[in-house]
């Protein structure tokens, strides 16, 4: 029970970091399709910092610069991703929907290219990521481990969200980064620089969703790379639309994908056929929301009103 | 006040095109360029990575998608199966229904083929079977595509999302499919070419390149003379139009979904029944999504797509061929397909819009 619960919480920051930004960017009115491919790029970006580091430093590397760099990196190769798309949808006022398809295709040509002239094994490198940041999380038994027994990603997921939600709702620069999705022709009226916020919008959504790649190799996979990053991009997709575009919802909504994806090898007695079902379930949850909010019609529960809109001043 | 005004005067200046006052010469042309740099860019790449000269790249990826006879079939029917698709997308697109769900809708009319094949292959004879296949992949299609069709026209519930989300439920239909039914237990279905379509003299692929022609030719005509194409041109350029000149939006969405997921199981039926004669959950691979770009770059003409698939298919055979002789990457293809998307993407920016320069800029801020 406890294996499962920190399994689904290891799997669910990934989501969370992805989800969260992807929400960052969706609500600057950007329907970022690329987000697999960014998370492939921040993962593929990361571990290949982390092998010309630890190439670099040989057997005196410092633990802190080995954890520190590679977040760097796939921080900025998320970036990067990020800027080419907006580059697109922005300055070039491309579709956002064929960009972002784009995008992925590229980004996961991209992470195979970089990872293949990288060491595919970062099992000695990934324990510094997942060791538990609180020294004496071993000493407190289960709760220890469940509660405490964390490495830096899952804090780093949880201080994202929230700050994310904290700056959306209670901040100028959230306001006006909303306003951005819902009407831009309004924020454009009221001196709102639509571009701007779009820009950087986007790329700190994807440098934060790259974050979400990386972990998934080093937390979640201890390190050992996986061609399938761009199968948890979809995933932390509908995580958004599952928690409705709010991070600190997605916190727990995390928990609850990460819980559904992990389920199967955990519960007794169901089949190899049985588990491949059990996979199709954060879909199909996902989907309800989708059709239950817009039955609903709430205001608060909807997606940015110009979400995958480009914007051009002179359009009537 | 002079001052603040000429420092808020920009250099550039985006204009809209008028879009009946451009020559198609233009358009070609600005096309043209793009893809050629696009070539241009990935070539660049590739020499560099594979360290020879640009020159037998190229040759390399020609001979490639044309070398032998066996690799021109390929080509084609590659570009077939990829048509197909794209064909599928195109009437919803055309309606601004922004179906990303081509992927899960061929890939469950391929599941309901095999399922077909698999279940009643023994107890039904051929002809009877094929009527069976066809009919169980078309409304197999329709199934997956009428749903979110449904929620559109009535809740406004967000296509993209949805039928994105129906792709993986349709891949994990068939992941739980193979591993319940197939009794190895290894989840790969044998192949079961008895009960495939009908080949025509020693051509494997040739009944597969047929049926997508005429399909291309059935939706160019559909989507250009008659009332139904003309109804989702104007569903898609402006809702209000439609409802005010009378034209049901919610029928017209169902209906053309419809049609869209028929053809998406056309595609399936045509990779598992006609080209496989099994499932994986790979079997439509990435087509749904590709087919989205090849239909978008191709303006939803039908006629034009059968360049842009051939495009897409040239590099990714040639780009295979890369990879068997030059030893390098096989992700390059992916590489270079997503560089020449981009480059044609970006190039509509050439077509939609123009740049003036603010030469007058001092004059106007006096």
């Amino acid at each position: 029970m406890i294996a499962f619960l920190v399994s689904a919480i290891r799997l669910g920051m990934t989501f969370l970091l992805g989800s969260t930004g992807e929400t960052i960017t969706e609500k600057a009115g950007h329907l970022n399709l690329g987000l697999p491919g960014v998370m492939c790029m921040g993962a593929a970006c990361g571990c290949y910092a982390e092998y010309a580091y630890l190439t670099e430093a040989g057997m005196e590397y410092s633990p802190l610069l080995a954890v520190v760099i590679p977040i760097l990196a796939a921080l900025l190769g998320g970036a990067v991703m990020g800027l080419l798309f907006s580059f697109f949808t922005v300055t070039l006022r491309a579709n956002q929907n064929v960009t972002g398809l784009a995008i992925t295709t590229l980004g996961v040509g991209l992470s195979e290219y970089v990872i293949e002239e990288a060491d595919v094994i970062f099992s000695k490198a990934s324990k510094h990521f997942t060791a538990p940041l609180i020294p004496f999380a071993d000493e407190l038994g289960s709760f220890g481990k469940l509660v405490l027994g964390y490495g830096i990603f899952i804090y780093l997921a949880l201080a994202i969200a929230l700050i994310t939600t904290f700056v959306l709702n209670r901040t100028r620069v959230g306001l006006h980064l909303r306003a951005v999705g819902e009407n831009p022709a309004t924020a454009d009226a009221a001196g709102i620089n639509v571009s701007r916020y779009r820009y950087i919008a986007t790329c700190i959504g994807c440098g934060v969703a790259g974050l979400g790649g990386l972990s998934f190799i080093m937390d979640y996979l201890n390190g050992m790379w996986e061609y399938c990053v761009d199968a948890i991009g979809w995933l932390s997709l509908a995580l958004v639309i599952f928690t409705v575009w709010k991070p600190n919802w997605a916190i727990l909504g995390s928990l609850v994908f990460g819980a559904l994806y992990v389920a199967s090898s955990y519960i007794p007695g169901v089949s190899f056929a049985g588990k491949e079902l059990f996979k199709m379930l954060p879909y199909v949850v996902t989907i309800l929301v989708l059709i239950v909010t817009s039955m609903r019609n709430r205001r608060e529960n909807q997606p940015p009103q110009s979400l995958g809109l480009s914007y051009f001043r002179e359009d009537r | 006040m002079a001052k603040t005004d000429k420092k808020h005067t920009p250099l550039l200046h985006i204009v809209k095109r008028d879009q009946g006052t451009l020559t198609w010469q233009y358009k070609i042309l600005i096309r043209a360029i793009a893809i050629a740099l696009a070539l241009l860019v990935s070539g660049l790449l590739i020499t560099a990575l594979a360290d020879t000269d640009p020159i037998k790249v190229y040759k390399s990826m020609i001979s490639g998608v044309f070398g032998t006879e066996r690799r021109r079939w390929n080509a084609a029917q590659g570009m077939a199966m990829l048509l197909c698709v794209s064909l599928a997308v195109t009437p919803a697109f055309k309606m601004k229904f922004w179906n990303i769900g081509a992927e899960g809708q061929a890939l469950v009319g391929g599941l309901a083929c095999a399922a077909v094949m698999f279940f009643l292959g023994e107890s039904l004879p051929l002809p009877l079977l094929l009527v069976v296949m066809i009919v169980a992949s078309v409304v197999a299609g329709m199934i997956w595509a009428v749903l979110p069709a449904i929620f559109k026209a009535f809740w406004n519930t967000n296509e993209t999302l949805f039928t994105l989300m129906m792709n993986y439920v349709a891949t994990q239909l068939v992941a739980w499919f193979l591993k319940q039914y197939v009794e190895s237990g290894s989840g790969v279905m044998d192949i079961m070419p008895q009960y495939g379509l009908p080949v025509i003299g020693e051509y494997k692929y040739l009944l597969n390149v047929l049926i997508v022609a005429l399909l291309t030719l059935l939706v160019y005509i559909y989507l250009k003379y008659s009332k139904h194409g003309y109804e989702i041109s104007v569903v898609g350029e402006s809702e209000n139009t439609a409802r005010y000149i009378g034209i049901n939006v919610k029928k017209v969405i169902i209906r053309t979904l419809l049609i869209s997921g028929a053809l998406c199981g056309v595609a399936g039926l045509l990779l598992v029944g006609g080209t496989n004669h099994t499932i994986s959950t790979t079997t439509v691979g990435g087509r749904g999504f590709t087919a989205i770009m090849v239909s978008w770059l191709a303006k939803f003409n039908p006629l034009f797509m059968v360049l842009t698939t051939f495009l897409i298919i040239f590099l990714e055979l040639g780009s295979k061929q890369l990879t068997s002789d030059f030893g390098i990457s096989s992700s390059i293809a992916d590489i270079s397909t997503g560089i020449i998307l981009l480059f044609i993407i970006g190039c509509e920016f050439f077509l939609q819009y123009r740049i003036v320069l603010n030469r007058n800029r001092k004059e106007a801020t006096k």
